[in-house]
């Protein structure tokens, strides 16, 4: 009975692990919000000579919990005056392009476990790095419908604003990181970081890690280019109108993209799972995992204290600064890059 | 398999074609037409041609709809009963000739895949598809095309500054 069984899915097993692999991804995922929020929140208090929240459990950890409790027994507002289909639909497409994007992020080496090779990925796609950018840039319309869905001008304004925004640290993002593309000679993302073995990408491609980094600030609309959601000048900017567990949709999809982002800052010029210094043994998966975490955490904590330690930048400086210093600085590094490769 | 893949995908992107002709929001017309692209991308890998099918995505329904969207924002479009659209007269004889031509290339299209033997498929090529075929055949076969098309694209960027700058100044 049992043989009979696992003879019929024994050619469907690529199907059960990458279901099971993706399952696995959207729960720790979504799982991981309220504790960034709350590093979050407590690194803040600590950068601001301030405690943050530490009453509701130990260490304050309690807090997200009762958060997104109360965000998920809250009334959902909907005004009349909204597009009822696209204002519903905004906050799905940012989660759910978030979601998507990190499927491709490969962890960690493949391994060995019931005779089965098991790779720490749910898709290993041959043109993954431009897998990345085409869903992230998908997840742009989340915001843009929001925008337009809500019939308010600020949100309109907020909209407006961060397409442009995006639009504009796209190109810079791409263009920094096709250095490191044309030094590995591959668009997949395992053999990115299989190629860093020895050397990680940051030494080889130093203008191309900082102009990547900036960009990728801008481009999760983080503090200081937080622009679209300006509370000085736009209220909220585009998630104006939402409220209740819509609010809460649109900062799962941000900090997802958060951990997105340090995750693909790490593949491309940290070296992904590879440790450097200190030697670390792989039992079956944890080691190259625990790497590669703890650089994302560290990405991501700089994340945090960039925003604290920064003031919001003027849009028209923001679009200048863009289009002004880092394209023409990225396009500069590419043709640098290309003639070293050329004569070496 | 892949027909099982191939129907829904392209049903859905019969269906959205529709609504993007039929809707009468801009902005229902520019989301359908960009589900309708994200169709397309996923026939293409259907076809395994992964890297057009991701160009498609990042150009078409990316880029470009991101412009659209742009435009319906900047102008504040809403979706206006009293709006009624009317050919101008001197439309019809283009809209005619622009009849004939998509009745041309749809015929064409489609006695080319009628005389085609598909009891024997040709063989896919384990490269085919991939960004270096791709971009291989882009600069040795298909160069002259390629080239003047990025000419075209850029007489259009300039035309479009020119026009800008001289209503600026």
């Amino acid at each position: 009975m049992i043989d009979s069984v696992i003879d019929f899915l024994a050619p469907y097993t690529f199907l059960i692990v990458g279901a099971v692999k993706a399952v696995i991804i959207a729960i720790g995922l979504l799982s991981s919000v309220p504790l960034l929020v709350w590093l979050e929140r407590r690194l803040m208090g600590r950068f601001q000579v301030r405690l943050g929240p530490n009453r509701v459990g130990p260490f304050g950890l309690g807090q997200p919990f009762a958060d997104s409790l109360k965000l998920l027994f809250k009334e959902s507002i909907v005004q009349n005056s909204a597009d009822k289909f696209l204002f519903y639909l905004a906050p799905a497409v940012v989660v759910f392009t978030a979601i998507v994007t990190f499927s491709l992020i490969p962890f960690g080496k493949p391994f060995e476990i019931f005779d089965q090779k098991i790779g720490m990925w749910v898709a290993n796609v041959n043109v993954g790095i431009l897998f990345v950018f085409a869903i992230s840039s998908m997840g742009i319309y989340g915001i843009v419908l929001a925008g337009l869905s809500s019939n308010n001008k600020y949100s309109l304004m907020g909209g407006l604003r961060s397409s442009a925004q995006m639009i504009s640290y796209e190109l810079t993002l791409g263009l920094a990181a096709l250095g490191v593309i044309m030094i590995t000679g591959s668009l997949n993302l395992q053999e990115i970081v299989d190629a860093q073995k020895t050397v990680p990408n940051i030494l080889l491609q130093p203008l191309a890690f900082v102009l990547f980094y900036i960009a990728g600030v801008a481009e999760t609309n983080r503090a200081p280019f937080d622009l679209p959601e300006a509370e000085q000048e736009l209220v909220a900017g585009f998630h104006t109108e939402y409220s209740g567990m819509k609010f809460a949709m649109f900062f799962m999809g941000e900090y997802i993209n958060m951990i997105t982002m340090s995750a693909l800052i790490t593949l491309l010029f940290l070296g992904g799972w590879h440790s450097y210094i200190i030697p670390v043994p792989d039992l079956l998966f944890i080691g190259p995992l625990l790497v590669f975490s703890v650089k994302v955490f560290i990405l991501l904590c700089i994340l945090i204290w960039l925003r604290s330690t920064f003031p919001r930048i003027r849009y028209d400086r923001l679009m200048t600064f863009g289009w002004k210093i880092l394209v023409p600085l990225a396009m500069l590094n590419l043709m640098v890059t290309s003639v070293f490769i050329v004569i070496f | 398999m892949e027909l099982l893949i191939f129907y829904p995908i392209a049903a859905l992107a019969v269906v959205l074609a529709l609504f993007v002709v039929f809707n009468k929001s801009p902005i229902g017309s520019a989301v359908s037409l960009i589900g309708l692209m994200l169709c397309l991308a996923g026939v293409f890998i259907g076809l395994s041609a992964h890297f057009v099918a991701i160009l498609q995505v990042i150009i078409y329904a990316g880029a470009i709809m991101v412009l659209f969207m742009f435009v319906i924002m900047l102008l504040n479009l809403k979706d206006d009963d009293n709006v009624i659209w009317k050919s101008r007269e001197g439309n019809t004889l283009l809209t005619v000739l622009t009849g004939f031509l998509v009745l041309g290339i749809l015929y064409k299209i489609i006695s080319i895949t009628l005389s085609a033997d598909s009891s024997k498929p040709a063989k896919i090529m384990e490269s085919f598809g991939t960004t270096a075929e791709v971009g291989k055949s882009l600069f040795t076969t298909y160069v002259l095309p390629f080239e003047v098309a990025s000419i075209l694209l850029l007489v259009a960027m300039v035309g479009a500054l020119v026009l800008a700058k001289t209503k600026i100044d």
